[in-house]
């Protein structure tokens, strides 16, 4: 089973892999045609000679917005368990907590940042504040759907066996919650990156986003292409380490069978 | 209802489980709905018994309040003379679709009771074991659900509710959800676990030869309100192969009861009075 597992993994990506090549590839072949100045649209050959340039100075602004990113994710996934868990189980938190949560994911997270930077400062925490505000929302709302949607015999099963709240929580609500946390889990990875690099575009002194800006100003268009090429790709892998840790948890999720028997069937 | 201070032990095991004008009223915005109206019975120890009835008459209605999962609304449940208030110990109850958790392994699921419970799981591992060969799933212990058939996963679901020993066994149409053929075997089955451990069973289900297959006792319930109409004992011997079923006592306790539902107006036309 796990043979079979690495092997439709290694061809998931290997199709990625492809794709990405050939868009690199076709852009690169339009730009050897059409030769647009370098300013306005460098080629990836030219982003990539960049990106070898200064290796570590890029690896230490990565590290910084991933920093960032994972830290506010973090905290994001355990407060949003916490408060889908209070939500489910108290009248009061779901007319409060959750009424605000869903007013307050009305209102741009990016429009807080600025506000964050005069309350935290310009250093790594308002950035891990922005990104966890903007990941909470999608954590909440898929944990809270996950814990509620559990089978109504099952409950009376646990009912019929007089089980606790605390078991049935544990037992019962909190593993059937499992695959709609990690469909949260998913979009909160990318805006957790989003909110980093929101972070960083309002005030910072480091960090991809700050990579960004500075280079606009100097018109270095290659390094903002550079910043951005990297942060698809981390972002990218930051995806899949989250789809990563999903197929180890719940590995008899639906969607994740299909995949099981697909791979059973070819090999 | 015998108040004697001793009492005959066919008595006594008459008496294991007691309904005494039972009624459930479901209040809905348009007013009360009566889903069980004056429900009296007895059932005894060891006893096979069903409920059978079309759909409304309120048979799952009685099992629900009879595991302790409904409120009723008037008269009295008691089993060994406790009154029934809540789901009662030493009870399993298995539900027309399996509810097997699709997170654990199929000897995990059959283990659940205990974890609900709160009780040691290692005691019962063996006892989990012993089940899943009674009932023909030897081997099957590290699978999951979703690698089982509907018939494989509703005999998981049986071994669970019998894990901790129950006296009382609440059975809620099965196997309404399996194909023909899996449920003539599962029918065998069940016999074959029930006569090897023989608990008291309340088996709903709206198949009259099931019930006349599985009971020792059915009793009839017709709707609007639901209610008992006929109580009859099925005196057919024990291990019943299926083949009894082509029988002429067999054919004899079928159209026995389909006159009853014919009676109140249930199962008109086609075959009727032949």
């Amino acid at each position: 089973m796990l043979a079979t597992d690495s092997a439709a993994a290694a061809r998931r990506s290997f199709h990625i892999v492809l794709v990405v090549t050939g868009f690199f590839a076709v852009w690169q072949f339009g730009v050897f045609v059409l030769r647009p100045p370098e300013y306005l649209l460098p080629g990836p050959i030219a982003i990539f000679r960049e990106l070898l340039s200064a290796p570590l100075w890029y690896l230490g602004n990565s590290l910084d917005t991933i920093g960032a990113t994972l830290l506010g994710f973090l905290v994001a996934v355990a407060f949003g368990c916490l408060a889908a868990i209070g939500i489910v189980y108290s009248r009061l938190l779901e007319n409060t907590l959750y009424t605000l949560l869903v007013a307050l994911n009305s209102v741009p997270k990016i429009a807080l940042a600025p506000l964050f930077i005069i309350w935290l400062g310009t250093g790594l925490q308002s950035k891990i504040a922005i990104s966890f505000l903007i990941a909470l929302f999608s954590i909440v709302v898929d944990t809270v759907l996950g814990l509620r949607s559990v089978d109504p015999d099952a409950v009376d099963l646990f009912r019929s066996l007089r089980g606790t709240p605390l078991k049935t929580l544990l037992w019962l609500r909190l593993p059937n919650a499992l695959p709609y946390l990690f469909a949260g889990m998913k979009v909160a990875i990318s805006l957790a990156l989003v909110g980093a690099i929101a972070g960083e575009f309002v005030a910072s002194q480091a960090g991809l986003g700050y990579v960004i800006l500075s280079a606009q100003g100097a018109f270095q268009t290659t390094r903002v292409f550079a910043a951005i090429v990297l942060l698809g790709f981390l972002g990218t892998v930051l995806f899949y380490i989250v789809d990563l840790v999903e197929r180890l948890v719940c590995p008899w999720h639906v969607s994740h069978r299909a995949q099981h028997h697909d791979a059973a069937g070819a090999g | 209802m015998s108040l004697a201070p001793t009492r005959h032990p066919a008595t006594a095991s008459a008496d294991f489980l007691r309904i005494e004008a039972l009624e459930k009223i479901y209040m809905t915005r348009g007013g009360g709905v009566t889903a069980l109206k004056h429900v009296s019975l007895s059932i005894g120890a060891a006893e096979f018994v069903s409920l059978l009835g079309p759909s409304g008459c309120g048979k799952s209605t009685l099992l629900r309040c009879i595991a302790g999962l409904e409120r009723t609304t008037a008269g009295s449940i008691s089993i060994s003379d406790n009154p029934v208030d809540g789901p009662p110990e030493h009870m399993g109850i298995v539900f027309q679709r399996d509810v097997l958790l699709d997170w654990l392994t199929v000897v995990r699921n059959i283990l659940l009771p205990c974890r609900i419970k709160g009780l040691a799981v290692e005691p019962w591992v063996p006892k989990a074991h012993a089940l899943l060969e009674l009932i023909g799933l030897g081997g099957f212990e590290n699978r999951y659900p979703w690698e089982l058939s509907g018939g494989m996963r509703q005999r998981v679901a049986i071994c669970r509710a019998l894990l901790l020993n129950p006296s009382l066994l609440l059975m809620d149409e099965p196997f309404g959800a399996l194909d023909a053929m899996t449920r003539d075997e599962l029918n065998l089955e069940l016999q074959r676990v029930w006569m090897a451990d023989a608990k008291t069973v309340v088996f709903v289900t709206h198949s009259i030869p099931e019930a006349v297959f599985l009971s020792d006792r059915i009793f009839v319930m017709s709707r609007s309100p639901g209610r008992v109409v006929d109580v009859i004992a099925v005196d057919l011997p024990r291990p019943r192969p299926l083949a009894i079923r082509e029988t002429p006592a067999f054919s004899d306790y079928v159209s026995r009861i389909r006159q009853v539902f014919e009676g109140f107006g249930i199962l008109r036309g086609s075959h009727a009075r032949d």
